[in-house]
């Protein structure tokens, strides 16, 4: 059993604490919680089309190079600032010179600059975008994944030792949790940047993309690790675990194969929402110049840069940020998909939108 | 028992639910009347339906997704298709209901003693505060709860499981009502404060000639205070009868079954703990015919149809049973080890 | 109650003694480099550099480096380098319009989420539930600096209905101060307006679950007061602490950028010019005194828990 449906909290619908529930009584004609999750999923008609809306975006930022090699024919920090383009008859400078860079030209000169430049520096808005999305998206899921990895390892010690362990990691998450993340994390972030990072043999220089992730993961992980916790320590007490101790497993087995597998539908989750969240977190750090650094760029970066232009070029501000919120976007709507798939009680929500009842519980 | 009229008439009680499986029949059915003074068991395993049956008697099962058919009358007063304004008034007023968990039945925020006032007040507007706190303290008195003038003024987590029932049935008990529906009321708790909870109940019924349903799986407890016993089975009533009847005439085998797991001490101790093997059926794929057939050792042939609850003893009026077996064969095949029990299937 | 709170003050003076060293260890001893070389900061002289050494005591052991930190960060010692500015001193002169623009939202984002998490909790499943599911969902995901741009490129320069932002202190002129702050308050509440909404309402499901509505139900209370004095009374005790941990995070959070985009002159602002030019005394400062603010304000808000959930007060752990 890979998840525990609790049929006291499907029942809890009904008035009766005591009827058995519907999904009791389907899986006792033999699908797996994992099927009857995927084809709760598949009937959230929203949370696919978002699913394949995030696919299309990193569809669209792995074809960067594709573009900038055989559409733009230039790099995402190649500058054009002197350049000309001739569109038929006409010539447009790319940079005026007050400094005003060029506007979207779509496919007038074959896709170059097809959103236009994005500076002064006459670089190609389009190309940049693609490159920056990738940016994004790689500090959004590797920092994701080391903020889920920590939190399980954290969660997974801390609820199942109890005692001392549980003392110290839950009060470091603790003051970690109330900490002010983004200000602390942009002092570590600035403090990083101008010095990189040493930490034994492993030496990270100041402008890589490592330290945005790394800091990003640590001020995360109390996110994930304390509900994590909660559930090891609920997990701890049931029956399967105290049988798999009283046959004499150790506790690594009964932490990873006896609980961990009992945490999958709550880690997918939650990591779907982390990797939106920490998106957010590395705009906004990268916003202000805390996250990632030049050469490098991603869509925090261009939504700075492009804010300086805000009246004269307002796209170049709103394009990156509508980037953002299309991949955070998406991914909310495929977490929440995923909670409602594998959370059983979303039976209930899901017999809300067919209206038929009045749902009277469901997650958020 | 006296032949006076019923307070509390259930007549054909059908109570369905629409899931995402399907339509779940969770009453099908249910059929009983309750005098003043009457302790009615209602008996059954988890999905039984006992307790949707108690809750849709005052009205707590209405939702949009639920299905209510039948009839429930109130000394004479049907309930079925009441107000909501009228179920609310009778709730608390004329049907007290007691909970099966005590710790989680009051609500954690707020001291034990105002929750009780808020049910007092909520009918008696023209009750002073300080007037409901007097009663209050009386009911606490009344229901065996020590210091309590000082009690009442508790939160609900600083009084024991115990303690918290007592305020529980004081709660249930506030406006003196006809009827008291008590659900599960002892299941939370030790066995020995089980005990005390059920002498204070059938001390309260005989005192306050109370009609009290009381909801349980367990026939031990049935056997302390009940005067009839009606016992549930996937939604229907499979066999109903006094007290003596169903404990030493049990007609239906699923009776036999809780007969015998039950632990009696002035028995000789079984060479294992008997019990019902299998488990009760979903309420979406109910076998044909009799529900328990799947779990009973006694099938035959004829089981494949419903049978109906009907008497199928002579000289026994109002106990009825649903088995298609003959009485007399019933009274050989429920000795197990020289006691009434279900033998292990083959 | 008073236990309470003395235990929490407690509480509290230990994680600001924590937040105390988890910065100095981000300025002074997590960076692979010279720390009076980055405070200094860029294109510093060398001259200037030594003198900080000197100034820090960088050659000492990390716990004196430590007090002379917190030294100069309480006697208001702590200075930028370049131009030599007193960092106490900005901080207080930009606190009012951090405050009126998180204040503000605060009051905003909490009036409008609850309302219209009350709203779809009662009508669950209705067409106001699913629109604020959607809003609430696409709200958690809109950056500030997506709706910042759009507002002050349709609003205040295509449109020009509201001024071009920067902050007016209300003691000069109220008006003034209200119209400029509308939309950065709007910036900063319509992420959590949609978001509280939807905690609320999943609050309020959870606890109409709970056999203490239930009973509520069954001691024949009208369906008003079961849901104001049991099912909102319950589900608003969560709200409290999030609401605390939510408006410090926001504070020290999306309050910068918001300061930013809007060009106001907040200690957002301070810390985010500090910023780009990797002047780290500032940062330094601002996330220090944003840290105890924010913690301050947790333990606030605990103490308010503790005085709205009884089984906390006795030090049970209060059931999620």
């Amino acid at each position: 059993m890979a998840i525990d449906p609790q049929p006291e909290a499907v029942t809890a619908e009904g008035p009766g604490a005591d009827f058995p529930s519907a999904p009791a009584g389907v899986s006792a004609e033999g699908h797996g919680p994992w099927y009857l999750a995927f084809k709760r999923f598949t009937r959230n008609r929203v949370a696919v089309a978002f699913l394949g809306l995030f696919i299309l975006i990193v569809v669209f930022v792995l074809a960067a190079p594709l573009w900038a090699d055989h559409v733009a024919h230039t790099g995402p920090n190649k500058t054009h600032t002197l350049e000309k383009l001739h569109v038929g008859d006409e010539v447009r400078e790319v940079v005026t010179p007050e400094g005003r860079p060029i506007g979207p030209q779509w496919f007038e000169a074959d896709g170059k600059f097809f959103l236009g430049a994005d500076s002064r520096l006459g670089r190609d808005e389009m190309v940049r975008l693609m490159y920056g999305g990738r940016t994004s998206l790689l500090v959004g899921i590797g920092s994701a994944l080391i903020t889920t990895a920590m939190a399980i390892l954290l969660g997974l010690l801390s609820g199942y030792f109890r005692g001392w362990v549980d003392t110290v990691i839950a009060r470091t998450l603790d003051v970690l949790w109330s900490l002010p993340v983004f200000l602390v994390g942009l002092a570590l972030g600035v403090a990083l940047a101008v010095g990189g990072l040493k930490i034994g043999p492993l030496e990270i220089a100041g402008g890589s993309l490592w330290i945005p992730v790394i800091v990003i993961s640590v001020f995360t992980v109390p996110y994930i690790a304390r509900p994590i916790r909660g559930e090891v320590l609920a997990l701890s007490e049931k029956e399967f675990v105290e049988a798999a101790i009283a046959q004499g497993a150790g506790p690594l087995r009964v932490m990873f194969s006896e609980i961990l597998p009992n945490l999958a539908s709550t880690v997918i989750v939650f990591f779907t929402l982390t990797i939106a969240n920490n998106m957010l977190f590395e705009a906004g750090l990268s916003f202000l110049g805390a996250g990632v650094q030049p050469p490098n760029s991603s869509w925090g970066t261009m939504i700075s840069i492009g804010e300086e232009l805000l009246t004269t070029q307002p796209l170049l501000a709103i394009i990156p940020g509508v980037m953002i919120l299309l991949t955070v976007l998406s991914l909310n709507i495929v977490g929440d998909g995923l909670r409602d798939a594998l959370d059983p009680r979303s039976k209930i929500r899901l017999e809300a939108h067919a209206g038929m009842v009045e749902p009277k519980g469901s997650s958020v | 028992m006296s032949p006076s009229a019923p307070i509390l008439a259930v007549r054909d009680l059908r109570v369905g639910f629409a899931t995402e499986g399907g339509l779940v029949q969770a009453v099908d059915g249910v059929n009983f009347e309750l005098r003043p003074g009457e302790v009615l068991a209602i008996v059954g395993e988890s999905g039984s339906g006992k307790s949707v049956t108690a809750q849709t008697i005052i009205g707590l099962t209405r939702s949009s997704n639920a299905r209510i058919e039948g009839s429930v009358e109130l000394d004479g007063e049907e309930l079925i298709d009441a107000s909501d304004a009228t179920m609310r008034q009778l709730r608390g007023e004329r049907i007290g209901m007691v909970f099966q968990d005590p710790m989680t039945s009051f609500n954690p925020v707020y001291r034990i003693g105002s929750q009780i006032v808020e049910a007092i007040r909520a009918h008696r507007g023209d009750v002073g505060k300080d007037e409901a706190r007097a009663r209050v303290v009386e009911l606490f008195d009344s229901v065996g709860i020590p210091n309590a003038e000082r009690r009442v003024d508790d939160y609900p987590h600083e009084f024991s499981g115990g303690m918290r029932q007592r305020a529980m049935i004081a709660m249930a008990l506030a406006l003196e009502p006809e009827v008291l529906i008590a659900d599960e009321p002892t299941t939370a708790l030790d066995v020995t404060i089980q005990a005390q909870i059920l002498a204070l109940l059938g001390e309260l019924n005989r005192k306050r000639d109370l009609a009290t349903i009381l909801i349980t799986h367990d026939l031990g407890v049935v056997a302390e205070v009940a005067d009839r016993v009606l016992v549930m089975y996937a939604g229907k009533v499979v066999e109903k009868g006094t007290l003596d009847e169903i404990f030493y005439d049990p007609q239906h085998p699923y009776t036999w079954g809780l007969l015998g797991s039950l632990t009696r001490l002035d028995r000789p101790r079984p060479k294992r703990l008997p019990q019902i093997s299998g488990s009760p059926p979903s309420l979406l794929a109910l076998p044909d015919g009799c529900a328990f057939r799947p779990r009973c050792p006694h099938e035959f042939a004829k089981c494949t149809e419903l049978p109906d609850l009907r008497e199928r003893i002579t000289d026994a009026p109002g106990h009825c049973d649903r088995c298609w077996l003959d009485p007399e064969e019933k009274r050989a095949k429920r000795q197990v080890e020289g006691q009434i029990g279900l033998e292990a299937p083959a | 109650m008073g236990r309470f709170v003395v235990r929490r003050l407690f509480g509290m003076v230990a994680v600001l003694f924590a937040v105390s060293v988890i910065v100095f260890m981000i300025f002074n001893v997590i960076p692979n480099s010279n720390p009076a070389q980055a405070l200094a900061g860029k294109n510093a002289t060398p001259t200037l550099v030594k003198s900080i050494e000197e100034e820090w005591g960088f050659d000492n052991s990390l716990p004196e480096q430590y007090v002379t930190m917190m030294k100069k960060v309480f006697t208001g010692e702590l200075t930028s380098y370049k131009p030599r500015i007193p960092v106490d001193e900005q901080i207080f002169e930009r606190i009012p319009a951090t405050l009126s623009l998180s204040i503000g939202a605060g009051i905003i984002w909490l009036f409008f989420g609850l309302l219209l998490g009350y709203l779809s909790a009662l009508r669950a499943g209705g067409w106001l539930d699913r629109l604020l599911t959607g809003v609430a969902v696409a709200g958690i995901s809109i950056p500030v600096f997506l709706i910042a741009p759009v507002l002050i490129y349709f609003l205040t320069y295509k449109v020009e209905i509201f001024p071009n932002a920067q902050y007016v202190p209300l003691t000069e002129d109220p008006w003034e101060w209200l119209t400029h702050l509308i939309l950065p308050w709007f910036t900063l509440a319509i992420l959590s307006i949609g978001f509280y909404s939807r905690v609320l309402r999943s609050n309020m499901l959870d606890v109409m679950n709970e056999d203490y509505v239930r009973t509520a139900r069954a001691k024949g209370l009208s369906e008003r007061k079961v849901m104001t004095r049991h099912v909102l009374r319950n589900s608003l005790i969560p709200i409290i602490t999030l609401f605390g941990l939510d408006f410090g995070a926001t504070i020290a959070g999306t309050a910068i950028i918001t300061e930013v985009l809007y060009s106001l002159d907040g200690v957002g602002s301070y810390a985010a010019e500090a910023a780009t030019k990797f002047e780290l005394p500032p940062i330094m400062g601002v996330t220090l005194y944003g840290a105890f603010f924010v913690v301050f304000i947790n333990a606030l808000v605990d103490i308010v828990y503790a005085y709205l959930d009884p089984r906390v007060r006795l030090g049970e752990t209060a059931s999620a």
